[in-house]
């Protein structure tokens, strides 16, 4: 029942983060130094419309009431608009949220592939030289800024080899996906470097547990006790360490969308920052927040569901 | 320098080669960066149109870029400022972060209730978005930059130092000094402190990595240093334009910081080696 129990209280535990992350964002764009109207209407604010803006937002009310209203628009789903685009924050973010999210997967996906192979090579043949080529690989692989590597396969792929096109993003399903593939692989580099050294520690764990050894003594070979008992084993982790870095992995779309001109959101909250578009700003920084928040909220309760052995 | 001073490390770096290895990269752009005046070959900001985009030669070993400036020179001196920011970036954060985690920790009940529930929503943010919007409202800059830094990185050090002072703070030593009438604050600055603090050490050199890639990558975002400043990430970013005609002007920037970034990494290694503390 314990399990159960957690799936049902868990959820109570994200309300406040929940307003935590609202009180921020919203303190955020009230500490633009001067006057938030004026900043907020941009060089075009006349006398009259501030005054209008002052009063139909509340501005001149106390403080707690703003924030009041602040949520309530929220709960409607009202962000304000934006001064750029001159459309709801949240319309903006329907647009530009499919590269972002097609990025994230697949930079997820491409890591999993790299990470999986070389953790096994290297779990298998422990202090060999492929344990030891993996591991300098995977600790560099750290160091390494993700702006640079994309530059530098575009160089590779895109202007030596021609495989790929140097930027943008494509028309049709096909076209988008060739034109994510670099993208993809620069973030999935630097995340295989973190999954591969957390995937061949917990392979070495797996091989020596119990159950590893009572499957050898069941007469199966070393290669079906890998494949049915320790990969599946020491994935479980894996998968919540992808949870943890999530707002890493935002972080990362953020600057590659940037490199390779991708329409997503990452490179609407750097070009929002420039205009200074600050609603725009706050409304990405907060979908962002809530997105980490609930993918941890979903790996928690997934291994919940997965592993009786956990509670609140 | 006396031959004295230089006997200490390297006796740590033939015992520990790791730490060794890393010490020797920082301690080499260390050196580069102090004495960049005599090392760079040329002025890294003058410019000399009739020189443009030249490929790499034995006058320019890393070629130069499109106003004609010698990109090693270049190099060279924004090691200066990528150094400052590894370090100004880690050094604020961690002692904001120890600070307070110290106080949370010490004194528990509804002064750790606050900070831990600051914790959670500053830890809910991706920690770059947190940082870009806290830029955002700053303005773009370097100082915009080490206050994000501070503002969001504090997080990691005072979650570290916490963890630590529960442990330590039943310990007998404590109970000892608490008998014999010290106040709160010599106990946790004198006491508890000093014996809490080598995990946050190691971690601040692991971090130093994560700081100085984020700088570089602010930087590059153009929310950073600004130009005409010799810094590598500005550098590769205005290599970008130039990116099929002269691999050079990102290329060589780039790499600068992934040994930097890597002399950090086995400098951390090292030191959690050193000091016992696995991370």
């Amino acid at each position: 029942m314990d399990r159960f129990r957690f799936v049902l209280f868990r959820p109570l535990q994200l309300l406040p983060v929940l307003i935590g992350i609202s009180i921020a964002t919203f303190a955020l764009v009230r500490s633009i130094p001067g006057d938030p109207v004026r900043v907020l209407l941009g060089p075009r604010g006349t006398p009259e419309a501030i005054a209008r803006i002052r009063q139909q937002f509340g501005l001149d009310e106390p403080l707690w009431r703003q924030y009041f209203y602040f949520v309530e628009n929220l709960l409607d789903g009202r962000m304000g608009k934006s001064i750029v685009y001159k459309i709801e924050i949240l319309d903006l973010v329907a647009r530009r949220i499919e590269p972002t999210l097609a990025l994230v997967a697949g930079s997820v996906l491409l890591s999993l592939l790299l990470a999986v192979p070389l953790a096994t090579l290297a779990a298998r043949n422990r202090g060999g030289l492929a344990d030891h080529l993996v591991r300098l690989v995977s600790t560099s692989g750290l160091g390494l800024p993700a702006f640079w590597l994309g530059l530098m396969l575009i160089i590779l792929f895109s202007i030596h080899l021609d495989l790929f096109p140097v930027a943008g993003y494509g028309e049709t399903l096909a076209d988008r996906l060739h034109h994510l593939v670099l993208p993809c692989l620069t973030i999935a580099l630097a995340l295989s470097a973190v999954l591969t050294r957390n995937l061949r520690a917990s392979m070495i764990a797996e091989l020596q547990s119990d159950q590893a050894m009572a499957a050898r003594a069941r007469g199966l070979s070393e290669g079906q006790v890998f494949r049915r008992h320790v990969l599946p084993n020491s994935l479980v982790p894996t998968i919540n360490l992808l949870a943890v870095n999530i707002g890493w992995l935002i972080g990362s779309t953020v600057v590659i969308e940037s490199v390779f001109a991708i329409p997503g959101l990452g490179q609407l909250l750097v070009r929002a920052i420039f205009a200074r578009d600050y609603l725009v700003v706050q409304g990405v920084a907060m979908i962002f927040a809530c997105a980490t928040v609930t993918v941890n909220f979903i790996a928690d309760i997934a291994t919940a569901l997965a592993d009786p052995r956990v509670r609140l | 320098m006396r031959a004295g001073s230089l006997r200490l490390p390297l006796r740590l770096g033939r015992r520990y080669p790791a730490f060794g290895l890393g010490l020797g990269v920082v301690g080499l752009w260390l050196l580069l960066a102090l004495f960049a005046p005599l090392v760079a070959p040329f002025d890294p900001i003058l410019q000399d149109g009739t020189i443009a985009l030249q490929p790499p030669s034995p006058a320019h070993p890393f070629g130069t870029d499109n106003f004609g400036r010698d990109v090693l020179s270049r190099v060279i001196w924004g090691a200066r400022i990528d150094l400052q920011i590894a370090f100004l970036g880690v050094i604020f954060p961690f002692l904001i972060g120890t600070v307070l985690g110290t106080v949370s920790g010490y004194f528990g009940g509804l002064v750790d209730t606050v900070f831990m529930r600051i914790l959670d929503v500053v830890l809910a943010f991706p920690f770059l978005v947190l940082m870009l919007a806290i830029i955002a409202i700053l303005g773009p800059g370097l100082a915009s930059f080490y206050i994000a830094m501070a503002m969001v990185g504090w997080v990691s050090y005072a979650r570290l130092i916490r963890a630590q002072v529960l442990v330590l703070r039943g310990a007998d030593f404590i109970v000892a000094a608490k008998s014999l009438g010290f106040g709160p604050l010599r106990i946790m600055f004198r006491h508890l402190l000093p014996n809490a603090i080598a995990g946050s050490i190691v971690f601040s050199m692991s971090d130093a990595v994560l700081v100085l890639l984020n700088g570089a990558a602010v930087s590059y975002l153009g929310l950073g240093v600004q130009p005409p400043v010799a810094e590598w990430g500005v550098m590769v970013a205005e290599g970008q334009g130039f990116i099929t005609t002269a691999w050079w002007m990102t290329t060589f920037p780039g790499l600068a910081i992934v040994t930097l970034a890597l002399g950090f990494s086995l400098l951390a290694d090292g030191l959690g080696d050193m000091l016992g503390v696995r991370e």
